[in-house]
C-alpha cells in the first residue's frame, strides 16, 4: 500500500491546476501550468521508480471502499511507462508552446492561451486516469475527459475548416464513447461489477461478454483512428496548432489503444484468432492505405497526420501475434507497446518541427519546402531523426519495435504480417525522404525566409533523440512492461 | 394491467424515437426528442429509479431540449434540411442496426438468474454513512472519484464552449436569451415559477441524502429557473469573467477536491470521510456542487460571449 | 415477460434507431440527436440491470442508477459542446460568405 497516494497525486494535481485557473485571477494561466508541472513530473517518476524497485504494481483504494463496490487506482509496469512518456512529451511540447501561447502583456486572460494551458493540464489528468483506472465506467469518464480536453484544441484558430474538423472529431469520439458505454452496460448486466481484477476472475466465454468487448473495442478503435474509422483524424490533427497536433497525435489517440490492449489481454477470457486477425487486417489496411495517402499529400502537416494513422496500424498487428497464456511475455506484446512509445516521441518531434518549419517559410506546402534546412536546420534534422523511427531503421525505438513484431510474425509463420511491416517501412521512407529532399534543396531566388530561434529548435531535437535513445535499451522494456501483469488478479 | 401500460409505453417510446430520426425538419425532430425525454422519465419510474427519472426529466429532456431548440432557431434552413436517402440506401443502412438490435435482445433475454447486483454490498455501510438514499451514497462515497471527475468534465465542456468565443470578446457576456421568444406568457411564468423552482431545487438537494433527488436534479432545476428568467428578458446573462461567476464555477469542484485531500489527514485517505461526520460533509459538498452545476448548465446553454467585456 | 425484459428490448430498439439515424443523417444536429437516442438506450440497459438487481430493501441496484446519473450529465455536456461548435461554424461560414 505504501506510495499508493502517489497515484492520487498524479491524477489530481493537474486537475487542481485547471480548477485554480478558473478561480485565481493570477495573470497568465501558463504560470499555473508551470507551477503544477514539476511536482506532477516528480510524482510520476516516483511511481515508475517504486514499481521498478518492488517489481509489483502500485495500487490505491479510494475512500477505503474496495472494489467491486468502490474504486481502485493501480499502476503496473506498462501504465508507469505510459505515464512517464506522457509527462516528458507534455513538458517538452509545453516548452515549445510558451512563445506561441503567451498571454499578452497587460491582459489578465486571453482566449487562446487560457484555453490551451487549461486543456493541456486537463489532458494530463485524463491520460493518467486512463492509465491508472481499474473500473470500466471510470474509464468511460476518463475517455470523455480526454475528448473534451482534445477537441477544442483542434479549432483554437477559430477558422471554418478547423471548426468543421473539430466538430467531426467530436462526433466520432462521442459515437465511440457511446458504443464503449454500451459494452460496459452489457458487462454490468452480466456480472454486476466493473472492476478489471474482479471481472477477470469470473469472466465467461459467452455471447454477452464477447458482444460487450467487441462493442467496447469497436468504440475505442474509432477514437484510435484505425482504418476505416480514421477519417476524422487527418483534418483535425493537421488543423490544430503544432504543439496541440503533437500532443493529439503522440498521446491522445494512444490512450484508447492502451485500453483496447487491456480489454483484450486482461479481460477477454478467450481471444479468438479470427477476431485477432481481423484487428490485424485493419491495422495492415491502415499501414498500406494511409502510407500511400501520406505520400500523396501536398501539405506537410496533413502528410504527418496520415502517417499517424499508418503508424497506429502497426499497433494492431500485435493481437494475432501475442497468443500465449502469458501474452505479455511474447515479443509482439512488448514490440507493440514499444511501437506506441517510440511513435509518440517521433511524432511529437515531427509535428513540433513542422510547426517551426512552417513558421520559417510562412507555409507548409511540401513542394515549396526548399530553403527549410537553411532557416530551421535543427528542425529538419530532428524531422529526419524521427523519420528513422517511422521507417523502422536503426538506431531507433521504431526499429526495435518493428523487429520484435516481425520476429513474432516469423515465429508464428504469419508471413503476411511481416510483409506488411516491411512494405510500410518502404512507404514511410518514401514520404520522409520526399520531405527531406525538398527541405534540403537550395531556396529559389526571392523566397523570403525568417530563420527561427535555435532555442526553440531544441524541443523537436530532444523529442527525436528520445525516440532514438529508446532504440538503445532493447531488453529493458521487456521485463519492466510485464510488471504487475501476471498478477492481474488481485491476490 | 401494468403489463399493458408498460407495453404501450415501450411502443410509444419507439414510435417517438422513429419520429425523431425520420422527421423532415430539425425542429420537429428536436420537439420529438423533448417529448421522448418525458416518456423516458416515466420508463425510469417503472424501472424503480426515481433519482434517474428526475435527472432524465431535468437534464436529459429539459436542459438538452432547450439547448437543441435554441440551436434549431439559429440554423440556416439549408443546414437543417435533410437530404432524404433513397430506399435502397435506407435498407442497407438499416442492416447494421438490425444486427445490433438482434444481438442485444439475445443478450437481454439471456441475462443471468439471479441477477448479479451490488445492492447488498451497498446497503451494508449505509448506517455508518448516515445516508438514507443509496444512490447518493454511491455518487458521493463509494464512487466519489467518478463524481468528482465528472465535475471536471463539466468544467472542461464549459471551457470548450467558451473557447469558441470570438477574439476580443473573451470574458464578455453571452448573447441575451430573450430573442424570438413569445414574451407575454413567459414573463408571467418567469415571475411566478422561480421562487417555487428555487425552493424545489434546494429541497431536492436537501432531501437527496435520504430520498430520491440530489445535486444534479437540484442544480438542473435551479439552472432551468435562471434560464427561464433570462429567456423572459427579466435578466441578462452575466459576464463570463465576472468574479462571482468564476467563484460559483469553482466552489463545488474545489470544495469536493479539498474534502478529498483532507481525507488524507482526517480519515483513511483520499475521498474518505471521518466516521460520524460523513453525512454533514456530504451535504455540504452537495450544496456547493449544486450551485456550481446550476451555473455551469445555464452558462453552457447561454453559449460563448457575444459582447466584449466592459 | 417482466418489465425489465420488456424495457431491455425497448432499449435495444432505441439503440438501433439511433444507430440508423447516425448512419443516414449527414447533418451534425441530426447526428447529435441520434447520438442522444443511442445514449438513452444504453442508459436504459443500465436501468434494466439495476431493476433486476433490486434487493437489500432497495427498489434497484443503486450502483448502475448512479452510473446513469453521471452518464446523463456527461451526455449533456457533450451535446452542449457539439451545439456550440455547430453554431460557431455556421457563424464563421456566414462571415466568410459575406466577405
Amino acid at each position: 500500500m505504501s506510495g499508493g497516494f502517489l497515484l492520487v497525486l498524479a491524477l489530481m494535481l493537474p486537475a487542481v491546476g485547471v480548477a485554480a485557473m478558473f478561480a485565481v485571477p493570477m495573470r497568465a494561466p501558463e504560470r499555473i501550468a508551470w507551477l503544477v508541472y514539476p511536482p506532477t513530473l516528480a510524482v510520476v517518476i516516483a511511481i515508475a521508480v517504486a514499481v521498478g524497485r518492488s517489481g509489483e504494481a502500485l495500487s490505491y483504494t479510494l475512500g477505503g471502499w474496495a472494489p467491486p463496490l468502490g474504486l481502485m487506482l493501480r499502476a503496473d509496469g506498462a501504465s508507469a511507462v505510459m505515464m512517464v512518456m506522457s509527462a516528458i512529451i507534455l513538458g517538452l511540447v509545453g516548452i515549445s508552446a510558451c512563445m506561441q501561447f503567451h498571454t499578452p502583456d497587460g491582459v489578465r486572460e486571453a482566449r487562446v492561451p487560457f484555453t490551451f494551458w487549461a486543456l493541456l493540464l486537463a489532458l494530463w489528468s485524463a491520460l493518467n486516469l486512463v492509465f491508472l483506472a481499474q473500473d470500466l465506467f471510470t474509464l468511460f469518464v476518463a475517455l470523455e475527459l480526454l475528448t473534451f480536453a482534445a477537441v477544442p484544441l483542434v479549432c483554437l484558430n477559430g477558422k471554418a475548416d478547423t471548426l468543421q474538423a473539430a466538430l467531426r472529431y467530436l462526433l466520432f469520439a462521442l459515437v465511440g464513447s457511446v458504443f464503449y458505454l454500451l459494452g460496459v452496460a452489457l458487462i454490468y448486466g452480466a456480472y454486476g461489477m466493473l472492476d478489471f481484477a474482479a471481472l477477470r476472475t469470473v469472466a465467461r466465454d459467452d455471447l454477452a461478454t464477447s458482444l460487450a468487448i467487441a462493442l467496447m473495442v469497436g468504440g475505442l478503435m474509432a477514437k484510435t483512428a484505425v482504418f476505416p474509422v480514421h477519417l476524422w483524424l487527418p483534418p483535425a490533427h493537421a488543423g490544430a496548432p503544432a504543439p496541440a497536433s503533437a500532443v493529439l497525435s503522440a498521446l491522445v489517440i494512444k490512450a484508447p489503444f492502451f485500453l483496447i490492449v487491456r480489454l483484450w489481454f486482461d479481460l477477454l477470457p478467450a481471444q479468438g484468432l479470427l477476431a485477432a486477425n481481423m484487428l490485424a487486417a485493419l491495422g495492415a489496411a491502415s499501414i498500406l492505405f494511409c502510407s500511400v495517402l501520406a505520400l500523396r499529400q501536398a501539405r506537410l502537416k496533413l502528410m504527418i497526420a496520415y502517417s499517424t494513422v499508418a503508424q497506429v496500424g502497426y499497433l494492431f498487428l500485435m493481437f494475432p501475434l501475442a497468443t500465449s497464456d502469458a501474452p505479455w511475455e511474447t515479443l509482439a506484446w512488448s514490440g507493440g507497446l514499444l511501437q506506441l512509445v517510440s511513435h509518440a516521441f517521433a511524432k511529437a518531434a515531427m509535428f513540433v518541427a513542422a510547426g517551426l518549419i512552417a513558421e520559417a517559410l510562412g507555409h507548409d506546402r511540401i513542394d515549396d519546402l526548399a530553403g527549410a534546412a537553411k532557416a530551421a536546420p535543427i528542425s529538419v534534422f530532428a524531422f529526419a531523426l524521427a523519420g528513422l523511427s517511422l521507417m523502422g531503421l536503426p538506431p531507433s525505438g521504431g526499429f526495435n519495435a518493428k523487429v520484435m513484431l516481425i520476429s513474432g510474425a516469423v515465429m508464428l509463420e504469419q508471413w503476411w504480417i511481416a510483409v506488411v511491416i516491411l512494405a510500410g517501412g518502404v512507404l514511410a521512407a518514401g514520404y520522409v525522404f520526399r520531405v527531406i529532399g525538398k527541405a534540403t534543396a537550395d531556396p529559389a531566388e526571392g523566397v523570403e525566409i525568417r530563420p527561427v530561434a535555435r532555442s526553440l529548435e531544441a524541443v523537436p531535437l530532444a523529442l527525436a533523440i528520445c525516440a532514438l535513445v529508446i532504440g538503445f535499451v532493447p531488453l529493458q522494456p521487456f521485463a519492466y512492461l510485464a510488471i504487475g501483469r501476471a498478477t492481474g488478479v488481485i491476490p | 394491467m401494468m403489463m399493458v401500460f408498460d407495453s404501450a409505453l415501450a411502443l410509444l417510446v419507439l414510435g417517438v424515437a422513429l419520429l425523431v430520426v425520420n422527421a423532415n425538419g430539425a425542429r420537429t425532430a428536436v420537439i420529438g426528442f423533448i417529448a421522448l425525454g418525458l416518456l423516458l422519465a416515466v420508463v425510469w419510474v417503472r424501472l424503480g429509479s426515481v433519482d434517474v427519472a428526475l435527472t432524465e426529466a431535468a437534464i436529459g429532456g429539459g436542459a438538452t431540449g432547450i439547448l437543441l431548440l435554441r440551436a434549431c432557431g439559429r440554423l440556416r434552413p439549408s443546414v437543417s434540411d435533410t437530404p432524404s436517402p433513397g430506399i435502397i440506401l435506407r435498407i442497407v443502412a438499416a442492416a447494421l442496426p438490425v444486427l445490433l438490435v438482434v444481438a442485444i435482445v439475445a443478450v437481454v433475454l439471456d441475462m443471468p438468474e439471479p441477477a448479479p447486483s451490488l445492492a447488498a454490498q451497498a446497503a451494508a455501510p449505509m448506517p455508518e454513512l448516515g445516508l438514507g438514499n443509496p444512490v447518493t451514497a454511491v455518487l458521493l462515497a463509494f464512487r466519489a472519484l467518478d463524481t468528482l471527475l465528472e465535475k471536471v468534465v463539466l468544467l472542461l465542456a464549459l471551457l470548450g464552449v467558451w473557447s469558441l468565443t470570438q477574439d476580443g470578446r473573451w470574458g464578455g457576456a453571452p448573447p441575451a436569451l430573450d430573442d424570438g421568444v413569445a414574451k407575454g406568457s413567459l414573463t408571467l411564468l418567469a415571475r411566478v415559477l422561480p421562487p417555487i423552482g428555487i425552493v424545489a431545487g434546494i429541497y431536492l438537494v436537501w432531501a437527496g441524502a435520504d430520498h430520491p433527488g440530489g445535486t444534479f436534479q437540484g442544480g438542473a432545476v435551479l439552472a432551468g429557473m435562471w434560464l427561464l428568467v433570462m429567456m423572459a428578458g427579466l435578466s441578462k446573462p452575466p459576464e463570463t469573467a465576472a468574479r462571482w461567476v468564476r467563484l460559483a464555477l469553482f466552489a463545488g469542484p474545489a470544495l469536493f477536491l479539498a474534502v478529498g485531500f483532507a481525507g488524507f489527514f482526517i480519515a483513511d485517505g483520499f475521498l474518505a470521510y471521518p466516521p460520524g461526520l460523513a453525512k454533514p460533509i456530504i451535504v455540504a459538498v452537495e450544496a456547493a456542487l449544486t450551485l456550481s452545476i446550476a451555473v455551469i448548465i445555464a452558462l453552457m446553454v447561454a453559449g460563448p460571449a457575444a459582447k466584449a467585456p466592459r | 415477460m417482466s418489465p425489465a425484459t420488456l424495457f431491455g428490448i425497448m432499449a435495444a430498439g432505441l439503440i438501433g434507431i439511433g444507430l440508423y439515424g447516425l448512419i443516414v443523417h449527414p447533418g451534425a444536429l441530426r447526428k447529435l440527436l441520434s447520438f442522444n437516442l443511442v445514449g438513452a438506450g444504453v442508459f436504459l440497459l443500465f436501468g434494466v440491470a439495476a431493476q433486476r438487481g433490486a434487493g437489500a430493501g432497495f427498489t434497484g441496484d443503486p450502483v448502475p442508477q448512479a452510473l446513469v446519473i453521471t452518464g446523463i450529465v456527461v451526455a449533456f455536456a457533450a451535446s452542449a459542446l457539439a451545439v456550440a461548435l455547430l453554431l460557431r461554424l455556421i457563424e464563421v461560414e456566414h462571415e466568410d460568405d459575406a466577405s
